[in-house]
């Protein structure tokens, strides 16, 4: 019996058509741009995904963008007062009169004393219609204390009035207060997050990295000032700012304060991090090529959990502009001449101002609107932050 | 479960002392004590003081010993109970504090049961019924309760108990009862008067804990055992109440750490506006006076308060859950 041999009779098949290498690899444009995107890329195109934190984003740009131009965006100057209308509520803006168009207008008030409660009573008078002035030389100012200027971008009728949101108990008109407070309580959650941001990274960094009784103590460290309740911590450490010092001293003492209490919650995510990602082979791969500990948490560790850091950054800056508008309220925090949306918020603390000037209460829809739009774009962010996900 | 207690009270003590040493800390910050600013008040009033006098005072307070001596002494007067002399008052702080203390816990812990008795069935309904109307209301109003000031909340409340119901809610009891010792008519006063500073204080720790609560059943319910049991035709109350709200239950009582504390800040603002009788005005004024044992001790409380907070939160944990009990027990 002969031993099977293989039957060499069968050609070779071979195809006729022309060999492409790519062949099975074709990516349509949009696979290809999905594959080629960056971290960051990603991380946009989720994000844009999330409608109320797009929305929200856009709104902070806004309004981040807007304490540049305070002087020029407010109608009047930040202490410009009014002797002869205080206390005035909220005028509307109207554009037709008696059904003709005449433009965007305010009616003049006449002033009158209730004799009863010594309250002011402004009533409109259709007789005065006072054309608002666009781009108009209003109230000087000093731009940035920088240089003498006096342009505004919308301005009351000459001898007219334009208090959108009243005015406070010295005739100060409270919207333009409002537009010069965003200056300080906008800035003074990202000064404060800096602060806490720098602590949280570098302690929960170490903890995270070393291990160990780094660790323990860090952790023992975190539970105790997690268990101080904020706000009488806060109290008791901006009564202990000396009353000698000057207003831009007071403002960087609370937002050094704010951020020395907020750090742990920034750390305890680092910590976190770092214990899983240590653990990676390219962190493995980085030690074992030599590479100093500076240089794997600079180069390998910190661009891989930076986007988990912005989004929990992105929440806790609600909590300093609240406990900003608190400490203020309360009169331990920014005291006047500075003007915050809680030293606003402090002349409306007695029932008398929600009772008989409510405008005097409007400085807190700003502060919701800004908390909430944080924390949309914070709950957004930290759906985006691991692209890769899914 | 009872060396399981043993070692959280073990561990609360390192707590305890590590909070003692930092309240005291803070208390000494501001530049000078109480003394410089009642000579500066004397002097500006024209008042000639007498040297000796004031030496005698610092003796007398134990102000010119160094601070580890001063802290030493403070924390061995907090363990028997006494709890420092109060400079502004010229009273001994357990005098001047009184009912304060035990108001303020009664407020704090109302305040949790708040939180606790309305989020539950909220987040179970907003869970159950996600993307609906009501889920999308309530997770509105949720955001609005955390983005509102509750300071500011408090004083609207104040302003419409008093236009609406023709009440006053501020403070906490009616005033005949203020000096009068306890009694019954005087406790139901006090819960009279409770519901409004518990509302104010309670809103943004409900809305947090409505959208943990919600999350974690709403993973829960995800899961296929929960399929399983309904493909089984099990009713729609059993599937839900056997097993998911029993797992999702865990973070709701974990979650007290980060309730209590924030509570506790709320109480003291809220206290401030309503002028409630208990520590956080107090607090405010001892702040702005200097009066150093009577911040600290208030402080102090406002720790011990949520430590201890978290101690029972712990031990509820440990009885809900075997697996925590018995963590601690291996480790051992």
């Amino acid at each position: 019996m002969s031993r099977h041999t293989p039957d060499r009779s069968d050609e070779h098949f071979v195809d006729t058509q022309p060999f492409d290498p790519w062949d099975k690899e074709e990516l349509s444009p949009a696979q290809e741009k999905y594959f080629l995107a960056s971290q960051w890329k990603l991380i946009w195109w989720r994000l844009k995904q999330h409608r109320l934190a797009l929305i929200s984003l856009i709104i902070l740009a806004i309004m981040y963008s807007a304490i540049f131009i305070v002087e020029f965006l407010a109608p009047y100057a930040q202490e410009s007062r009014d002797s002869q209308n205080i206390h005035h509520p909220p005028q509307g803006i109207h554009l037709f009169d008696d059904g003709s168009f005449v433009g965007p207008f305010t009616y003049g008030t006449d002033f009158s004393i209730d004799m009863e409660t010594l309250k002011p009573i402004y009533t409109p008078n259709p007789e005065k219609i006072d054309r608002l002035r666009f781009l108009c030389s209003g109230d000087k100012y000093e731009f940035w204390g920088l240089f003498d200027a006096s342009l505004h971008l919308v301005c009351p009728a000459k001898d007219g009035t334009l208090f959108l949101l009243g005015t406070d108990r010295l005739g100060r008109d409270m919207f333009s207060r409002i537009i010069y407070g965003a200056r300080i309580s906008l800035t003074i959650g990202l000064v404060g997050i800096a602060v806490s941001f720098v602590l949280g990274v570098l302690i929960g960094g170490a903890a995270g990295y070393f291990g160990g009784w780094v660790d323990s103590c860090v952790q023992r460290v975190i539970e105790v000032i997690r268990s101080l309740p904020e706000i009488p911590l806060w109290m008791a450490l901006s009564a202990a700012l000396p009353v000698t010092w000057s207003p831009v001293l007071i403002y960087f003492g609370i937002t050094i304060i704010l951020g020395l209490i907020d750090w742990t919650g920034l750390a305890r995510a680092v910590r976190s991090k770092f214990l899983a990602l240590r653990e990676e082979d390219y962190a493995l791969a980085a030690r074992l090529t030599g590479a100093t500990p500076k240089r794997i948490i600079a180069r390998h560790l910190l661009p891989n959990f930076a986007s988990h850091l912005i989004a929990s950054v992105t929440l806790s800056i609600p909590n300093m502009i609240l406990g900003e508008t608190a400490l203020s309220f309360l009169g331990l925090g920014l005291r006047p001449p500075v003007t915050s949306w809680g030293v606003l918020l402090n002349e409306a603390q007695n029932i008398n101002a929600v009772a008989v000037y409510p405008w005097l209460m409007l400085p807190v829809v700003p502060v919701i609107i800004v908390v909430l739009a944080f924390n949309f774009l914070g709950d957004g962010l930290r759906d985006a932050a691991d692209p890769y996900k899914n | 479960m009872l060396t399981f207690m043993a070692r959280r009270l073990l561990v609360m003590i390192p707590t305890l002392i590590m909070i003692s040493v930092l309240v005291f800390i803070v208390i000494q910050l501001p530049p000078g004590d109480f003394l410089t600013t009642y000579l500066n008040e004397l002097k500006a009033q024209g008042e000639a003081v007498d040297p000796a006098k004031i030496a005698f005072l610092r003796a007398q307070y134990g102000l010119d010993e160094p601070l580890y001596m001063q802290y030493i002494h403070w924390a061995w007067g907090l363990l028997h109970g006494n709890l420092g002399f109060s400079f502004e008052y010229n009273l001994p702080v357990t005098e001047v504090v009184g009912d304060r203390l035990w108001l303020s816990m009664v407020l704090n812990f109302s305040t949790i049961l708040f939180i606790y008795l309305i989020s539950f069935p909220i987040g179970i309904y907003s869970a159950t019924r996600q993307y609906s109307w009501g889920d999308y209301g309530i997770t509105l109003l949720g955001f609005l309760g955390l983005a509102m000031p509750n300071f500011l909340f408090a004083l609207v409340l104040l302003y419409y108990a008093n236009v609406v119901f023709g009440t006053s809610i501020g403070g906490l009891m009616d005033p005949e009862f203020i000096n009068a010792g306890w009694s019954l008519p005087k406790v139901m006063s006090v819960i009279e008067h409770l519901w409004a500073p518990v509302l104010v204080i309670g809103t943004s720790g409900t809305a947090a804990m409505i959208r943990r609560l919600r999350a974690n059943l709403l993973d829960e319910l995800g899961k296929q055992y929960v399929v399983t049991a309904r493909a089984k035709g099990l009713s729609p109350m059993k599937v839900l109440f056997k097993y998911p709200l029993r797992m999702s239950l865990n973070p709701f009582i974990s979650d007290i750490g980060n309730i209590l504390p924030q509570v506790v800040s709320g109480s003291v603002l809220v206290s401030v506006v309503m002028s409630l009788p208990t520590t956080g005005p107090m607090l405010l004024s001892a702040l702005q006076s200097q009066d150093m044992y009577l911040a600290g001790s208030f402080l102090m409380f406002l720790a011990l308060l949520t430590v201890v907070g978290m101690f029972v939160s712990d031990l509820l944990l440990a009885w809900l859950d075997p697996r925590i009990r018995l963590q601690g027990s291996i480790s051992e």
